[in-house]
Parts: C-alpha cells; structure tokens; sequence
C-alpha cells in the first residue's frame, strides 16, 4: 500500500461509530515488547538496530491481521509524510523522529499500526472508535501472541515483559482513551475532573501525548502503571474512570442549558460565524471552534448528518495534512489562509444553528440518566 | 563535607548500606536528609538516592561502577536517560531497580500475561516442586523403590525444563 492511498481514506476509528462516540474520540491499547538480550534502540548501535529491524520487520508483514500492509522504512518517509501519521496517532511523535533502524507497518483499515524499534524494539498499536478498549486490547493480543511464537521476547517471571523504560515494565500495556469534553471545560469543572483521575494513578494528557497542550477540548486518559495489575484489571479500571466522566460531561451540558442556555448559544454561534466567514485560522484555533460545534451537533444544533464533516476537519486542518493535500510546502500564514479556505467551504453546506431543537441534550447513551446521579 | 544533594550545605547526616558486598555511601546536609525523608534509615532504601534523583555516589569495593555484562550499559548511563540499555540490565541493576519499581507502580511482580512459552515452563517447575516433595516423604518413609521412580522422573524434568529455557 502506497502514501497516498492512506492518505485517501481516513481510518475506521475517524468514521466515529464506536459507542460513546459522541465524548470517546478513540481508544488505543499498545504493548511494548524486546528482543531478549538485544540492545534496546536507544542503546543500540545502528548494526545492531538495524539487524533486530530485519529479525522483527518480515514477522510483523506476514501477520494474518497485516495483509497488504502500510510497511515503510522511517529513513523512506519524508518528514511531512512521518507528521500526517502522527497527526492519525499511527505513529508517535518520538518515532517519527527516528531514521535508519526503524519502521512502521500497518493494516489497510489503520486499525493496528506496529513501530519498529521506537524506544522499545516493538510498539504494538490497535486504535478503535468510541470506548472499544477491550476490543482494541483483544487485537493487539492476538498479534503479540502470534510474534511471540516466532521471536524470542524478553520476559522474566518476576518481572514480566522488561522494557526501555522502567516505566513500562510488566505488561508493557498503556490502554488510553481520546476524551471530547467541552461541557466540563465551559462549565469549568475539568480541572477538578483531572486532579481526581491523577489521584487515582491514571494519566490526563493533551491531544498528542505526552507534554501536549490540551487543544479543542480534547483529553488523553491513560493506566499509569504496569507492574502488579493483569491486564483486564487496568482495563477495567480505566473503563469505569472513563464511564464517570462521560456522565459527569453529560451532566455538566444538561446543567449548562438549563442554567447558562444564553452563554452556551453565544460559544455556539460565535465558532459557527468564525469558521463560516473567517479567511485565516491557525490550528489550535479551528480545533477550539471545532469542538463548540461538534457540541453544537452533539445538543442538536446542527443536522446529525454534519458530524462525519466536522469530525474529518479535526485531522484534516491540522498542519501536516494541509501540506500533504495542497502537494506543496507551505508557510505557516498561508497554512492559515489555506485552513480557513477548507473548513468555509466545508460549512457552506451548514444551515444556520437552530437553537429550538437545543432544548434538550439527545439520549443517545444508556449511561447518563439523570436519575443515576445518587 | 559537603551535602551531595544540594552541594551547598554541610553534610550532618551520614549514611552507610551495605548490599550484597557492596558498600553505598551518602552523605547529606540536615535539610536535604529531611526533604528525602531519611528519617529512619532502616525504613530508607539508599538505591532510591542512587537511581531516583541521582545525587549519590556509589562506591563499591572494585572501584568501577557496575556495568551490564550483555550490553555494557552502566548506571550512570541510565541516570542520563532513565531508559536501560537492555534486558539484562534488569538483573545488572536488579538492586536499584526494585525500590524505583516499588515506587512507579502498584505491585513488584507480573500478575499478567504469560508467553506460551512461560506457561510451559511454569506448568514444568509446578510438576518439579511436587515430585521433589513427594520424592523427600517416600525417603523419609524409607520407601526407597517409589523413590528411586521419582528420581528418575524428576532427571526427565529438569532436561526438558533446560530445553525450554
């Protein structure tokens, strides 16, 4: 499979028909795994990495869940080409800046995505719609499974699977889920929603990971650690955190119609003025406006049918993207001339909000009636 | 004598471990030695000092600092980047590690998922410690013939528990 064709379709997990969709973007699950007694990439020389490179990268092709594959050498892709993956959350911003020694396969459907000596030798990646975590955990599983029938994992039995990092040591799992939660950022509740889930041992991060800002109101949640605790037991942990904070973002829109209706219309109708009309937005901007309009959908402000739209410009607006789909370099000014071009025309076909069909948030899921709440 | 954690202050608190051979030294002035909590130095594990903030220095009785005999990483090595160098630097800095992996995570052993070929091991040694029981009871009972079978099996089982190491 060539760039351009995985440029061409979005992924399964963007279609955003996973349940919870309307506040879990996605959920990942990856496994780190090592080669036992083989330097880890951080350490290797590039000989060496390069010869675990040739030892794990046939393996991976041939999986049963690989047919046809994305499958690129890091020093092939072109810097541009290495962004557009790190903006799908294909590959990590820390691999996309390796080179010679390193590489990344992925099945067509863009639902698995395995790094080849990114910190560790194997970074093993399945990415779903909605809160499907155990779905995405069962995948990345199998093809552990299957790779470890023919490569030799480091692993101790006190210990588990060793890592790079101590960090990830034991299962090598970090599951997270992608959160779009504007209800409690305009009702000012999320910073006590991050200090509770921190307290708890899991991790609050922005859009790309690590050292990210948190931009159009989105939220990485994830396990923190990885030793003592068998797999579904995270999982599980992380599921009922994530459900807590979907009734909780459920609640906290109820609450801002029925006390600051006037407030919530003026955020909505002001980013759909701005992204109809405006002629230059950076990123974090149109991420910013995006997500009041995606609320917007979500409370039945606009047509349930514009969501599949507004969901595709998150990804399409971001920097890499717009280079890759204009075939040209292009500065960080005329980025925002050429952003703002996309989304006008993508809302051209947008009626105006209608604030009567605002009244009440749609039902969609079973997991916020009210009547839960006590 | 300086603190060597904040090297400013004069060293009050003084503290000597020895682990498996090895003798740890640090030295800390009476702020820093309250700051890290060393209080009680039973309760205080030195190898935190060592691979946590890196302010210590160890002295061993060969003089060089320890290196992974697989892939020669040492620890300094891994106070500059907080990532090992490979697998087996875990059992190199087995010592260190374990508080550091104590405090980074909810438990010290692997509850989770076993390669296949783990299982099988397990499965060897599980059947390994009941033969090695039941072979100590026939001794003891001077059931000599049920012993001598026992051995034998037990020979059986430690050449496949080698194989599928």
């Amino acid at each position: 499979m060539k760039f351009q064709n995985l440029m061409a379709s979005t992924g399964e997990w963007l279609r955003g028909e996973g349940p919870h969709h309307q506040v879990v973007v996605s959920s990942r699950v990856r496994l780190a795994r090592n080669l036992r007694n083989r330097a880890f990439p951080g350490w290797a020389k590039k000989a060496e990495r390069t010869i675990i490179l040739e030892m794990i990268k046939p393996r991976v092709e041939e999986l049963a869940e690989m047919q046809e594959p994305f499958s690129e050498l890091l020093q092939d892709l072109s810097a541009l080409e290495k962004q557009v993956l790190v903006e799908r959350h294909l590959i990590s911003r820390e691999h996309a800046a390796k080179s010679v020694g390193s590489a990344i396969v992925m099945n067509r459907k863009q639902t698995l995505s395995v790094m080849v000596n990114e910190e560790d030798h194997l970074r093993m990646q399945s990415i779903r719609s909605g809160l499907q975590l155990r779905q995405a955990f069962k995948l990345v599983d199998k093809v552990d499974s299957a790779l470890e029938a023919k490569l030799d994992f480091a692993y101790d039995s006190k210990l588990g699977y060793l890592t790079a990092c101590p960090t990830n040591v034991g299962t090598g799992m970090r599951a997270s889920a992608m959160l779009h939660l504007p209800g409690l950022v305009l009702s000012e509740l999320i910073n006590q929603v991050i200090q509770a889930v921190n307290k708890i041992g899991l991790a609050v991060r922005g859009l790309y990971g690590e050292g990210t800002e948190a931009m159009g109101n989105l939220f990485q949640i994830s396990n923190q650690t990885t030793l003592g605790e068998k797999e579904d037991e995270i999982i599980s942990r992380l599921n009922k955190v994530i459900e807590t904070i979907i009734e909780k973002e459920h609640d906290a829109r109820q609450v801002l119609i029925q006390k600051k209706p006037n407030t919530l219309w003026d955020q909505i109708g002001r980013a759909y003025g701005l992204l109809t009309y405006a002629h230059a937005m950076t990123s974090k901007e149109a991420l910013n406006l995006l997500s009041v309009v995606k609320l917007g959908i979500d409370l039945g402000a606009f047509p349930e049918d514009k969501r599949l739209g507004i969901d595709q410009l998150f990804i399409e607006t971001q920097p890499a993207h717009l280079q890759k789909s204009t075939q040209q370099k292009l500065n960080a000014e005329e980025r925002d001339h050429f952003r703002a071009q996309i989304i006008r025309e993508r809302l051209k076909s947008f009626p105006n909000p209608d604030i009567s069909k605002m009244a009440r948030e749609p039902e969609v899921t079973g997991n916020s009636e009210p009547e839960k709440n006590e | 004598m300086l603190c060597d954690v904040c090297k400013c202050n004069d060293a009050a608190v003084f503290l000597t471990q020895i682990v498996d051979g090895k003798m740890q030294k640090v030295n800390l002035c009476e702020g820093c030695s309250k700051e890290k909590g060393v209080q009680d130095p039973t309760g205080f594990a030195l190898a935190d000092l060592l691979l946590g903030i890196g302010a210590a220095e160890e002295i061993e009785k060969g003089g060089s600092s320890t290196r992974c005999p697989v892939c020669g990483f040492t620890q300094a090595d891994f106070k500059k980047t907080g990532r090992l160098g490979c697998s087996s630097c875990y059992v190199a800095f087995a010592e260190g590690l374990n508080s550091l992996l104590k405090a980074m995570h909810k438990g010290t052993a692997h509850v989770g998922k076993l390669p296949a070929r783990a299982q099988r091991t397990l499965a060897l040694s599980d059947r390994m410690k009941t033969l090695t029981e039941n072979l100590r009871k026939a001794v003891q009972e001077e059931n000599y013939e049920t012993a001598a079978a026992l051995r034998d099996e037990i020979k059986q089982l430690e050449n496949q528990l080698a194989e599928s190491k």
